[in-house]
């Protein structure tokens, strides 16, 4: 059997290699050779209208560093991400603490409801933001009933973004709470009861602790999201709040600076990476 | 068990479902609106932005791209992903765990930075505003989705059959197409079923690669909804929600959704 085998090897290697050179091409073509000539053009120099410069350059890395205008953007995009991430964990947990309990038979239907909005296109339920934010959208118009004189600006600045994007990134944190959630044992939350725990003391001192893993995984799916979301900012933003996504698609298709947009792209991913430290960090401390 | 849920938490996830459906549940009543802007709720009520949608050629248009392109973009995913599952999972060459993880790792990568990254490289190989140009768009992230399905659909599916098969005289190949294939069914029709839901919404990526003559309808509803914001994108959004849901149906009915999307 084993002279066999080896006798098969090559022929084996042979077809796994056949079997595997389309899907090899396609990620040649369309993600690793355009994912390291986005770095490369990093260090170009940009010409005027849309053309790239071959030679070296640290200007663009200087230019972010120095320039207070991406410090700015940096940061804003850093903060409204952290506030969404906050937010969303917030609004989840609730929700993902009650499918976890809930056996009744309603159970596929709740968990169901909760997955369908990821399988709804980002454009439309930015546009469903719209017409409840919106001047004449829902809320002013119920605003407007209890006699509130002129609409409250929801939309085309950061609180329409910060309401939009937690709603859009909630699916994500509850599926990410509810794989973590099978640590929580109800014998744990009864012992602490029966030991005179009060129930917040045993909210706080039980549950969060044993859910802590999916805790810090939904936030990091979420920030990291947050962070990179593009159709939601825009279109809540209404152009006027600048993030790292609308900037990179700015730089990228209106004033054709892609050396720019390459940077401020791989500058995303090094604080994918950070994010990604963190989170590893805090997994080891839980255990 | 019901009684282990106590009634705060019962009223708070009331409040927390109804703020997580209303975007998607308020374009269905908008749809019917008969104002010429954004107005909810609407003063009076009507099909017009439905009429609009069928006569504006360019929206018209792009839906028929979005449709084959997911349909080109459905095909060729399972025809690139399932020799790859299958060489990951049966054939275990050296690496095979690095060739999954290189071969998901697309979809940790931000859309944004990928369309922008596949821009520079398809502006030189005049690849923009073609079909094929964005059919390899969409695959960079259907590829990862089809791959995961098919190789727990793999994985899952019991090897001493086909061994059985295989000593009693059956070729590689007719083992494949009699025994493994029919097995991973439901697999392959998870997969094909998502891949066509991920091509049809694929907005970013597309927004960078598409043209004035071939572009999709996630991308023309983005496009409008830049400059204005009336009725007929909640006309067009009615219409592809109950696409997808009808989608998600046919799955729901033949695999059982849980253990379709179940990773």
């Amino acid at each position: 059997m084993a002279a066999v085998d080896a006798q098969n090897q090559p022929r084996r290697l042979g077809l796994a290699i056949a079997l595997l050179a389309p899907i090899t091409l396609v990620n040649l073509i369309v993600f690793i050779y355009p994912i390291i000539n986005l770095l490369r053009i990093s260090f170009n120099v940009a010409l005027p209208g849309g053309g790239i410069g071959p030679e070296f350059t640290w200007e663009n890395w200087v230019k972010l560093a120095e320039d207070s205008y991406y410090l700015e953007i940096v940061l804003r995009s850093v903060g409204v991400s952290l506030l969404i991430t906050f937010l969303t964990l917030l609004c989840s947990y609730p929700i993902a603490l009650f499918l976890h309990r809930y056996e009744g038979s309603w159970r596929t239907f709740f968990f169901v409801l909760v997955v369908s909005p990821l399988l709804t296109s980002a454009v439309v339920r930015t546009y469903g933001w719209v017409a409840v934010l919106a001047d004449a959208g829902l809320i002013n118009n119920v605003l407007s009933f209890f006699g509130a004189k002129s609409p409250t600006r929801l939309l085309y600045n950061a609180t329409g973004i910060i309401i939009g994007l937690t709603e859009i990134l909630m699916p994500y944190m509850i599926l990410s709470l509810l794989a973590g959630f099978g640590r929580l044992d109800p014998r744990c939350e009864e012992a602490a009861l029966t030991l005179g725990a009060r129930p917040f003391q045993k909210f706080w001192r039980i549950v969060v602790p044993l859910t802590a893993p999916g805790i810090a995984l939904g936030c990091l799916l979420c920030f990291v999201l947050a962070l990179s979301s593009f159709i939601t900012p825009r279109i809540l933003g209404g152009g006027r709040v600048f993030l790292l996504a609308t900037e990179i698609y700015d730089q990228a298709v209106v004033t054709l600076n892609w050396p720019a947009a390459g940077t401020l792209s791989i500058l995303v991913l090094a604080i994918f990476g950070a994010a990604l430290v963190v989170y590893t960090r805090a997994l080891r401390s839980f255990d | 068990m019901e009684n282990n849920i106590r009634w705060p938490l019962k009223v708070a996830v009331a409040i927390l479902l109804l703020f997580l459906l209303v975007p998607v549940l308020i374009v269905i009543p908008l749809s019917f609106s008969n104002e010429n802007t954004l107005r909810f709720p609407p003063s009076s009520w009507s099909l017009r932005w439905y009429g609009e949608f069928l006569a504006d050629q360019r929206m018209l248009g792009a839906f028929r791209v979005s449709l084959v392109m997911a349909a080109l973009v459905t095909s060729a995913t399972l025809l690139i992903a399932l020799p790859a599952a299958y060489v990951i999972v049966r054939l275990k060459t050296a690496g095979s765990e690095f060739l999954y993880n290189l071969f998901t790792s697309p979809l940790l990568l931000p859309t944004i930075v990928l369309g922008l990254a596949i821009l520079i490289i398809f502006a030189s190989a005049g690849l923009l505003g073609t079909y094929t140009g964005i059919a390899l768009g969409h695959l960079v992230l259907t590829l990862p989705y089809a791959l995961r399905i098919l190789v727990t659909a793999l994985g899952g599916a019991p090897i001493i059959i086909e061994e059985a098969a295989a000593s009693l005289g059956a070729r590689p190949f007719t083992v494949f197409r009699r025994i493994t294939l029919p097995t991973i069914a439901p697999g392959l029709f998870s997969a094909g079923a998502l891949s066509f839901l991920v091509s049809f919404d694929e907005v970013v990526i597309t927004l960078f690669l598409a043209g004035p003559r071939v572009t999709t309808l996630p991308v023309e509803m983005f496009r409008r909804l830049d400059t204005r914001s009336d009725p007929m994108i909640a006309a067009i959004s009615v219409l592809t929600i109950s696409m997808t849901l009808l989608v998600v149906l046919i799955v729901h009915r033949s695999v059982g959704l849980t253990k379709s999307f179940g990773r």
